[in-house]
């Protein structure tokens, strides 16, 4: 009998200690702090954005197509590959890590499918002129105030920054995904549950990215429309 | 347990379609949201909850959080919440911030001449 097995017979309360207070292992509860240091991270980027966006006059450039159609998109194969992980970790509980193989290809399959789709749609925007410290021209022209206040050109620098970290995310989360299914056979179930937690994580803040990023800059009365 | 072939995974297939599709459901009010002319104050609040909302649909279901023990959930996510709020005491300084920014557009970098018209 493991050592994780024989603390579960240890009788304890929450907040007890003994051997096994969290009833997760080791692994499982490290993933947790790392999700918990990665959330600050992604705040930290986020409540930054929002500073920058409240001192400065910023553009709201995005039309309805290509970018909130793609960024829809994105966010619909992001949840589905939730949903895929979640069944492959169901899958391996029961046993059939044949099952739970399939269901994390398809989870990588949605997660590649996201990183196509987000570079077609960077390239749109860099083809558009949008570089981390310059606006486009014509953005800059539209977006000056009457005032003559110009919009912020760190626009791009907020925007490639957490879109960009986050596609690192689920760069990563692919190559984490594809060494589980690779190996899938010899990893005990935990282990497989850890890598959902990690794939899980990066839809959720995927689930803040979207409206903040995507919805508040969405240019509603169409003043780019050429 | 763990020394069982088989390992407890609460939830059934079911129940994680129906939370996939309450995710798609809200990420669709959300797009609509996008469209509907309101105060930008009132749609960061509305945006903001419904991603709480979906955040915590996808930690207590797909990260299997509301499975757990009580004493993992208390040690993950009261440190995380105040770590969160605790950034926000930067924010106010960016109202003041957007005040004291030097006025380029007033002297332009250009020759006094220029000016005239």
């Amino acid at each position: 009998m493991s050592t994780e097995a024989r603390a579960e017979h240890f009788v304890a309360a929450d907040w007890d200690g003994g051997a096994f207070p969290y009833h997760v292992g080791h692994r499982k509860l490290g993933m947790w702090l790392f999700i918990i240091s990665d959330s600050l991270t992604f705040s930290a980027l986020l409540i930054g954005y929002g500073y920058l966006r409240a001192s400065n006059n910023w553009p709201t450039p995005f039309p309805f197509y290509p970018s909130i159609v793609f960024s829809s998109v994105m966010t619909f194969c992001l949840l589905s590959s939730s949903l895929t992980m979640v069944f492959g970790v169901s899958a391996s509980s029961k046993g059939d890590k044949a099952a739970a193989r399939k269901w994390i290809l398809a989870t990588i399959f949605f997660g590649l499918a996201f990183i196509v789709l987000h570079l077609i749609e960077w390239n749109h925007l860099i083809g558009e002129g949008l570089r981390p410290f310059y606006l486009p021209e014509h953005w800059a022209k539209t977006f000056t105030l009457a005032d003559g206040t110009p919009p912020s050109p760190l626009f791009g620098a907020t925007f490639f920054a957490i879109t960009g970290l986050h596609m690192f995310h689920v760069a990563t989360g692919a190559v984490y995904l594809s060494v589980v299914a690779t190996r899938v056979k010899k990893l005990k179930h935990e282990d497989i549950e850890i890598s959902g937690l990690y794939w899980h994580f990066v839809d959720l803040v995927w689930m803040f990215v979207f409206p903040l990023i995507y919805i508040m800059s969405v240019d509603v009365g169409g003043h780019l429309a050429r | 347990m763990s020394a069982h072939a088989e390992e407890h995974f609460a939830g059934s297939n079911k129940l994680f379609v129906s939370i996939w599709v309450w995710l798609l459901f809200l990420t669709l009010i959300e797009i609509g949201l996008a469209y509907k002319p309101m105060a930008i104050h009132i749609m960061l609040t509305i945006l903001l909850g419904l991603s709480i909302i979906k955040a915590a649909l996808i930690v207590a279901y797909f990260m299997h959080l509301k499975f757990e023990r009580l004493s993992l959930v208390l040690t993950i996510v009261p440190v995380l919440v105040i770590c969160i709020v605790l950034l926000f005491v930067f924010f106010p300084d960016s109202f003041r911030s957007s005040k004291l920014r030097y006025k380029f557009q007033e002297s332009p970098p250009v020759a006094p001449t220029a000016e005239e018209p």
